[in-house]
């Protein structure tokens, strides 16, 4: 039975639906969804390990992407101010959007100025977060996703489950159904191919590249020192959207701003490599302002803050904001490949989306409400470390999460009591006492009779484990109790007694 | 040596067998064994699951419970957990400075220093790889998270196991993923966690051995949960058990009869024919 689908046009992008662990009940039952991931997830991170495993430096490259960008976020206000200047200076206008609705009003009045009605896109994760194609749209503007996942993400009336690859949850079938009913203009024979689909949403694409006269964009990084963007891309699409049209409007991150272009070096290395295992990413197009004759003519940058600043006001959380989208950690995560994108209810899935959400949304500031969905995130994750192992500019993921927890559980008990809370205060008093602690332990003896065979398989109150495991019975005799019988003296000079076999288990005849 | 122990709350509790081998084995070596009884828990529960505030008492007495070895009263001290010596190394200094007690924060720096993982200890501290054991199993190993990440012990614990006598040891597929226990997260995304551990024990099964081990009874109390209620059959058998089983004294299932490997009282399958050295 396939999971149902996200809403359409979720009301915010940023975060919809219900809680983690609901999403992913839902999620969990969609058996092709898990096949799909683990494929696509084991054939990139197998990539990637090949590839930057090929550099001998890349431990140093990590800590250079991870230096330079927490220099950027420490002085992200003087950073940007001098974009804003170099910018300027080359002919392009900086817009500032506090929030989603400001960045989509912005971009709005700047298409409905050129006087068109159809716009192309190059796969944007800031316009994503926003909705803005939805807003587009619902002002009579149609904006036409080029990236070729994306664009299958768009026609589908779907919600992307990936940061990279948005539409991993789909198979080709998949596709071709959804392009046979779409696209309006495929060829008949239509297969499930892989070319053959590529070559149908070329031609859909390319009527759309050489009419468009408005193009939207996103971008990988901006250059303080230069008023230089940069937009990453595989397909060419991007280098089409951002050098045919007479009007090029970006939307940026305040985050992704980097100091000097020396510091190209560094992120055009981490980049590709980490999100898609290649050694080089095919198309890398940078503008600076606008050229007379060649290219856009009008060039719009708008700078959105939407959450990052109170991000940033957070000691440990602000590194979510050295985030490149790469989406190394989600190809890692096996939370992430077993219940798929859109269980986190969020353009930023994965484990990334599982800190930078919350994060945006106010939670390391203690604004977010424990009830707001987002607060379920931090705790959709085993804290294996394979996120931070993979991270290409070293954000250790999970302490962010159990930081994110702390802060979670503050806003809660701000509001009354937990049981969480009442069950965590208790153990913790039990915890912080050797005697207590081993009276407690003790007593645990009491579910010895549950068991049949050393295993018990069903305990009331413990569904959530006994569900899908058994448990083990408890030993009759803790470890302490051993230790007494083998080590008599205090300061344990030795075994007072030759029995060596261990704990008993077993029970007194 | 003068070693202290600190079983960590859930062997003390549950699974004893894995710190009463680890002092069997560490005193077969020569080196003399403390068991601090004022400890209880290093408080990796509570600030995995957010909650810090409730954490510093438990961290306090943890440290309270281990600092002599600061005094040189003990020359160090051995968990057979690599998840609880990774909180004790990366996470109780972090919140006892976060919530405000330097001072403890301090003393839990130093403490960590001196607390090592059983393979660790072993190789790094004894310069020992070879520690006279026997084990004539088929066995698979689990690198646990933690051990792998967090303390980065890298094949300390494969270099033990190969060098046990008569063990068959046979590699795990997709051996570096998570089992999904996750502490608080195999309850609070129970279904999440049961997918994990599926796919784990499925993998486990694929290997036909007798017995999958690891260096933390944690992740071995959520995949053995699996195999049991699959009833694969096949056992969890922590590391420090296996190094602690010699021809004299074999591995003995806390609940069966001595297994000297000649297939009587073998818990599941008769032992590989010409196995290991």
């Amino acid at each position: 039975m396939p999971a149902p689908l996200p809403p359409k046009s979720p009301e915010d992008p940023l975060r919809w639906g219900p809680s983690f662990p609901a999403a992913a009940r839902e999620t969990l039952t969609n058996g092709q969804l898990r096949a799909n991931l683990a494929h696509a997830t084991r054939t990139i991170r197998d990539k990637r390990l090949r590839v930057t495993g090929e550099l001998g430096d890349w431990e140093a490259l990590r800590e250079a992407g991870a230096a330079i960008k927490a220099d950027a976020m420490a002085r992200l206000p003087e950073l940007l101010v001098e974009l804003e200047e170099k910018v300027t200076a080359r002919g392009g206008v900086v817009h500032w959007a506090r929030d989603a609705h400001e960045a989509n009003q912005i971009v709005t009045e700047l298409v409905q100025a050129t006087g068109e009605r159809e716009v192309v896109k190059v796969k944007s994760m800031a316009t994503q977060e926003i909705g803005l194609n939805e807003h587009l749209e619902s002002q009579g503007i149609t904006a036409t996703e080029t990236d070729l996942a994306e664009l299958i993400v768009q026609l589908a009336g779907d919600q992307p489950s990936h940061i990279l690859v948005p539409a991993i949850h789909r198979n080709r079938s998949e596709i071709r159904e959804i392009f046979r009913e779409r696209m309006g203009q495929v060829p008949a024979e239509l297969t499930d191919e892989p070319r053959v689909l590529a070559m149908a949403a070329r031609a859909y694409l390319r009527e759309r590249f050489l009419a468009a006269k408005v193009a939207i964009s996103g971008a990988n990084l901006a250059i303080a020192q230069t008023g230089t963007v940069a937009v990453f891309e595989s397909e060419g699409n991007g280098r089409m959207c951002l050098t045919l049209p007479q009007t090029l409007i970006t939307v940026m991150g305040i985050e992704k701003v980097l100091p000097t272009f020396r510091d190209l070096e560094v992120f055009t290395q981490l980049l590709p490599r980490s999100s898609t295992g290649e050694r080089m990413n095919p198309y890398t197009s940078m503008w600076t302002g606008v050229t007379p004759g060649d290219g856009p003519q009008a060039f719009h940058l708008v700078l959105l803050d939407n959450g990052r600043t109170k991000a940033l006001a957070d000691d440990v959380g602000r590194q979510a904001l050295h985030c490149i989208r790469c989406s190394a950690c989600l190809n890692v995560c096996p939370v992430y490949e077993r219940t798929g994108g859109h269980a986190y209810g969020s353009v930023y899935p994965g484990p990334i989306g599982a800190i930078l959400t919350p994060l945006l949304r106010g939670t390391g500031t203690g604004e977010l409400d424990p009830n707001d969905p987002s607060a379920s995130l931090p705790f959709a994750s085993s804290l294996c470390g394979a996120c931070y192992e993979a991270c290409p500019v070293k954000i250790d993921i999970p302490t962010v999460l159990v930081h994110l927890r702390e802060r979670v559980n503050s806003a809660q008990r701000r509001r009354g009591p937990t049981a969480w809370g009442l069950a965590m205060s208790a153990a913790g008093a039990a915890m912080s006492n050797g005697h207590v602690f081993g009276a407690g332990e003790r007593a645990a003896r009491v579910l010895r009779p549950l068991a049949r065979d050393g295993q018990i398989t069903s305990l009331p109150g413990a569904g959530a484990w006994t569900d899908g495991r058994d448990l083990p019975q408890p030993p009759r005799e803790t470890f302490r109790q051993w230790w007494d019988r083998t080590h008599t003296t205090p300061t344990g000079a030795g075994p007072a007694d030759a029995s060596h076999a261990g704990p008993a288990r077993t029970e007194e005849a | 040596m003068r070693i202290a122990i600190f079983p960590t709350c859930l062997d003390d509790a549950m699974f004893p067998q894995a710190p009463a081998a680890t002092v069997r084995l560490l005193e077969r070596l020569g080196h003399e064994l403390v068991f601090p009884r004022g400890q209880a828990c290093c408080g990796q529960m509570h600030v995995n699951t957010g909650y810090y505030d409730k954490a510093v008492p438990v961290i306090r007495n943890h440290v309270r419970a281990f600092e002599p070895v600061l005094a040189g009263e003990w020359d160090a001290v051995v968990a057979p957990s690599g998840s609880c010596v990774g909180s004790v190394r990366q996470q109780q200094a972090m919140v006892a400075e976060r919530e405000g007690d330097p001072a403890l924060a301090r003393t839990a720096a130093a403490v960590a220093e001196r607390t090592y993982e059983l393979s660790e200890l072993l190789i790094d501290v004894l310069g020992v790889t070879d520690v006279g054991a026997w084990f004539p199993h088929r066995v698979t190993y689990h690198p646990t998270c933690h051990s792998l990440r967090l303390l980065k012990v890298g094949d300390r614990p494969l270099r033990l196991l190969r060098a046990v006598g008569g063990i068959d040891l046979v590699a795990l597929p997709e051996a570096d993923q998570c089992c999904g226990f996750g502490g608080t997260f195999s309850l609070k995304n129970s279904a999440t966690s049961v997918a994990m551990v599926a796919d784990k024990a499925r993998h486990v099964v694929s290997t036909g051995a007798e017995v999958v081990t690891a260096g933390d009874y944690s992740c071995l109390m959520n995949i053995g949960g699996r195999l049991s209620r699959e009833g694969t059959g096949v056992r969890t058998v922590h590391l420090a058990e296996i190094l602690a089983a010699t021809v004299d004294e074999p591995w003995q299932a806390p609940d069966g009869p001595a297994v000297r490997g000649d297939g009587v009282g073998a818990p599941v399958g008769e032992p590989i024919p010409g196995g290991g050295r």
